[in-house]
């Protein structure tokens, strides 16, 4: 590629193209939209599939070591284990329905009807 | 070398080669420590020397260097928006050091850090730690609300906010497993298939091309791998700084 260097050129030329860059630059950049379609589930099933029992299983090791965590601390094996053994699964499904529901890979707690771009930094705090 | 191990798990062994005790602790120089430098020392390495010219028309090694910076700044604004742009820094190096961890571990006789779950999580939870002390910082004593759906009827309170704590705490394992879990499986299935070369002999071109494949696919991976882990700091970012 034959290349001139800039300070050879004319600089409102140089002024121009700059304003051209922003111009293409800020127009382009809302809908450049890569975050949406990366958080969009994966189109290959297996991908899914792993994503969904990742979820699933981790959840369940999370309130099954809580359980036995607070059984341990509060003396009351087993009942604590068995208790968020089944709040873990739960979680696990809650999980699962997240990522299914088009929230992609955010597994924490989102509003089901907030369809809005998560980078919309203007978006009520509530 | 005779005695040579060629489990397709071999290649996952921790060896000490600076063997250091600390007190009880073993904190020897491991290969998995050493890969780590030598990630370390080639992210600089990339960035500092591509950037050593900044030349108004940047050269090939310079407009990757700064197409790598666009690629994280862009996706970090599209995930997390104008404010998360303070964490640029954190974010980016988080990029390049799970990617390039990955890439070192596709270059043959290497170790791949990012398949063991020790590392992997290690990383996950430094990154939920600092998401949840930013989200504590921001809103105070209003975080805990994130844990307490609006519109719920309050007899269902008890049980929903255990389900969703748990929810917030399985995020790091999720994060750590899926890393670690693909790398993980990558490489075994690459060692798996190479074994099946040499015993199948003649017949062994058919598993040389699906290694050859397969080598393209985990190169795809250790970006693909990189990308999600990097993309749900961002998202877990977002949440932090947006509480919903």
């Amino acid at each position: 590629m034959a290349t001139i260097p800039p300070h050879d050129r004319d600089r409102g030329d140089l002024e121009n193209f700059n304003r051209r860059l922003r111009q293409h630059r800020s127009k382009a950049a809302p809908e450049s939209g890569l975050a949406q379609r990366l958080k969009a589930p994966p189109g290959s099933l297996p991908g899914l599939a792993f994503r969904v029992s990742v979820e699933l299983v981790s959840a369940f090791a999370v309130g099954a070591g809580m359980g036995w965590l607070l059984d341990v601390w509060m003396d009351t094996r087993p009942f604590m284990m068995v208790a968020f053994i089944v709040l873990g699964s739960i979680a696990g499904v809650l999980n699962v329905y997240r990522v299914a529901s088009g929230y992609g890979y955010a597994a924490g707690y989102r509003e089901p009807s907030d369809s809005g771009s998560p980078g919309d930094s203007d978006r009520d705090e509530g | 070398m005779a005695g040579e191990n060629h489990s397709p798990l071999a290649q996952f062994e921790i060896k000490s080669i600076v063997p250091i005790e600390f007190g009880s602790f073993d904190i020897s120089f491991t290969n998995s420590s050493l890969f780590m430098v030598l990630t370390v020392v080639t992210v600089s390495a990339f960035l500092v020397l591509g950037m050593r010219k900044s030349a108004h028309v940047p050269g090939r090694w310079q407009s990757v260097a700064e197409l790598s910076y666009i690629f994280i700044a862009n996706l970090l604004r599209d995930t997390a928006g104008s404010e998360g742009r303070k964490y640029f820094p954190f974010i980016f190096t988080v990029f390049m050091f799970v990617l390039f961890g990955n890439l070192w571990g596709m270059v043959p006789y290497s170790f791949t850090f990012t398949s063991h779950i020790a590392v992997t999580f290690a990383m996950a939870a430094f990154v939920f730690v600092m998401v949840t002390m930013i989200a504590i910082a921001r809103h105070g004593m209003r975080f805990f609300t994130f844990f307490m759906p609006p519109g719920v009827p309050f007899y269902m309170v008890p049980l929903l906010i255990p389900i969703e704590i748990i929810s917030y705490l399985s995020r790091p394992i999720s994060l750590s497993v899926r890393l670690f879990a693909n790398m993980l499986a990558g490489h075994t299935l690459l060692k798996v298939f190479a074994g099946f070369v040499i015993s199948l002999g003649v017949a062994g071109v058919l598993p040389l091309a699906f290694v050859v494949a397969l080598t393209g696919l985990e190169f795809v991976i250790a970006f693909l791998q990189a990308l999600v882990f990097t993309i749900l700091t961002c998202l877990y970012l977002n949440d932090a700084l947006h509480l919903h």
